[in-house]
């Protein structure tokens, strides 16, 4: 095999759009060169219009919601009179589902600062780049990495009790194991496609799943002292 | 834009005055239309061009669009709503409660600005799982995503100062249990959370400074980062495309990487 070329050299010719282009690409070059010559359209007025139709359709539906229901409105405010349960708002309730298990400084302070911190590192790690399936390279490394995640992580919450994140984990893990177990040549379509996912979607799908389960449950399954409730009786 | 020579607004477009706003003149050339985004300090954010198929509903499904529409809604709604309001305690209950009973249509702005404001967080989520699972948070796109974080903080944050507002059961016991995870922060939580309730317990200094939070501090955030934000998305190149995804297959795809004059430019760099 020969050495390949350590740039690509062009011309562009397509006087309509632009005057004509030279072109170099090393290989060094930002990955923003890598963009093909497409169809476009100019922002103004077709972009700005289907934003503006998207948001006015939104409006309209926020309009008629806000006719039909009502904002929920308590008696004053009374320190000395504490509800049970006290809810924080519903997109922390996932957060407060935790802190019934764990102590605060874990619930409270860790976990929110995990998250923050592992959200905001995502596209830094090449790990999150990477778009190969999970279980397609060093497969037996991979594998072994997963069974013994999979399982401290598993017992962890089983030990604290915590068997409304354990489930969600528990069928994650599931779907892994058919991931791990498929292959790109695998006769069904659903398990190329699992095949086909690398290890950041495993871990956001797992969480995503996490946040709506511990959300729905800390909304409607919970009530006096956070016990279990079932939502249609009272 | 109508074709027609004596339309009012092409009269109107003509005058001195309208030319004197908006100086990209009154043609529907591409060229025109260019010059009304570049010209514009608000549109300026946004690129000229647009792949045609980044504006179909499937690449994108306009979530960041919405979340922008949703804050719209809620700087409207909350600006009136502000008149009506006063951040004390007990009178801010009884505006709350005169919204309902006094106030023309008071309800109904109160409804708009409450579900409008869970749209919005559930939007933003929607936005940052839809922007995750298309990978377009890969470089160069990296500090774009990051900005989206601190949007979603920044969201988070005025609809829990937010929460307390109508200083009613729901508002006090939800913001008494929030702040009280604060105070397990090791060190200086106790001190973080007297800063933020401006004492040592929920109460009508709380109160006062979630309102200046809630009206002024961090909506202005939000305008910074949200033009931030949109801005970035023109200087990384454009809405992000699947490389998976030929534009159209049938079309064979030049050998050399066509770039505008803008790209190569980079590609120096």
């Amino acid at each position: 095999m020969t050495e390949p070329k350590d740039f690509v050299a062009g011309v562009g010719s397509d006087i309509r759009k632009s005057q004509k282009r030279v072109l170099f690409v090393t290989r060094r070059t930002s990955a923003q060169v890598k963009v093909s010559d497409e169809e476009q359209v100019q922002t103004f007025p077709e972009g700005l219009l289907r934003i503006a139709l998207a948001i006015e359709i939104l409006a309209i539906a926020l309009v008629l919601i806000s006719l039909f229901f009502n904002a929920p409105l308590e008696g004053i405010a009374d320190p000395t009179n504490t509800p049970n349960p006290a809810k924080a708002p519903w997109y922390f309730l996932g957060l407060q589902e935790m802190l019934h298990y764990f102590p605060p400084v874990v619930a409270g302070v860790l976990i929110p600062t995990v998250l923050v911190v592992a959200l905001v590192v995502i596209p830094y790690f090449n790990v999150n780049i990477e778009a190969d399936g999970l279980f397609l390279k060093n497969r037996r490394r991979r594998l072994s990495i997963f069974y013994v995640a999979a399982l401290g992580f598993s017992l962890f919450l089983w030990f604290f009790d915590v068997y409304v994140a354990l489930v969600p984990t528990l069928i994650v893990a599931a779907f892994m194991l058919i991931a791990a177990f498929s292959s790109p040549h695998s006769s069904s379509r659903s398990r190329r496609y699992l095949a086909s996912k690398p290890v950041s979607w495993w871990v956001m799908t797992w969480f995503l799943f996490e946040l709506i389960v511990l959300t729905i449950v800390g909304t409607f399954f919970r009530g006096p002292g956070w016990s279990w409730v079932l939502p249609w009786r009272g | 834009m109508p074709d027609g020579k004596g339309g009012y607004f092409e009269r109107l477009e003509r005058t001195r005055v309208w030319r004197s706003v908006f100086r990209s003149g009154t043609g529907s050339s591409t060229l025109h239309r260019a010059l009304a985004i570049q010209q514009n300090l608000f549109l300026h954010l946004f690129s000229t061009k647009v792949r045609r198929r980044m504006l179909g509903f499937r690449a994108t499904w306009y979530l960041g669009a919405l979340t922008l529409g949703t804050f719209f809604i809620l700087v409207i709604t909350g600006i009136l709503l502000m008149l009506y309001y006063h951040p004390s305690v007990p009178q801010a209950y009884a505006d709350v409660k005169d919204l309902k009973f006094v106030v023309s249509s008071g309800m109904f702005l109160r409804n708009l600005h409450r579900w409008s404001a869970h749209a919005m967080v559930l939007l933003v989520f929607a936005h940052m799982f839809r922007v995750f699972y298309r990978g377009a948070y890969r470089p160069p796109r990296e500090f774009n995503w990051v900005i989206g974080v601190i949007l979603l903080l920044i969201t988070l944050l005025l609809s829990y100062t937010g929460y307390l507002l109508p200083w009613d059961q729901l508002a006090f016991w939800a913001i008494t249990v929030g702040s009280n995870i604060s105070s397990a922060v090791p060190v200086f939580g106790d001190k973080a959370r007297f800063l933020m309730l401006g004492g040592h317990q929920v109460n009508a200094n709380a109160l006062l400074r979630f309102y200046v939070l809630h009206c002024v501090i961090l909506p202005l955030a939000a305008v910074l980062f949200v033009a931030v934000h949109m801005w970035r998305i023109r200087k990384d190149g454009g809405l992000y495309v699947r490389q998976s995804e030929p534009a159209r297959e049938s079309e064979p795809q030049p050998e050399v990487p066509a770039t505008d004059n803008k790209e190569v430019l980079v590609g120096k760099r």
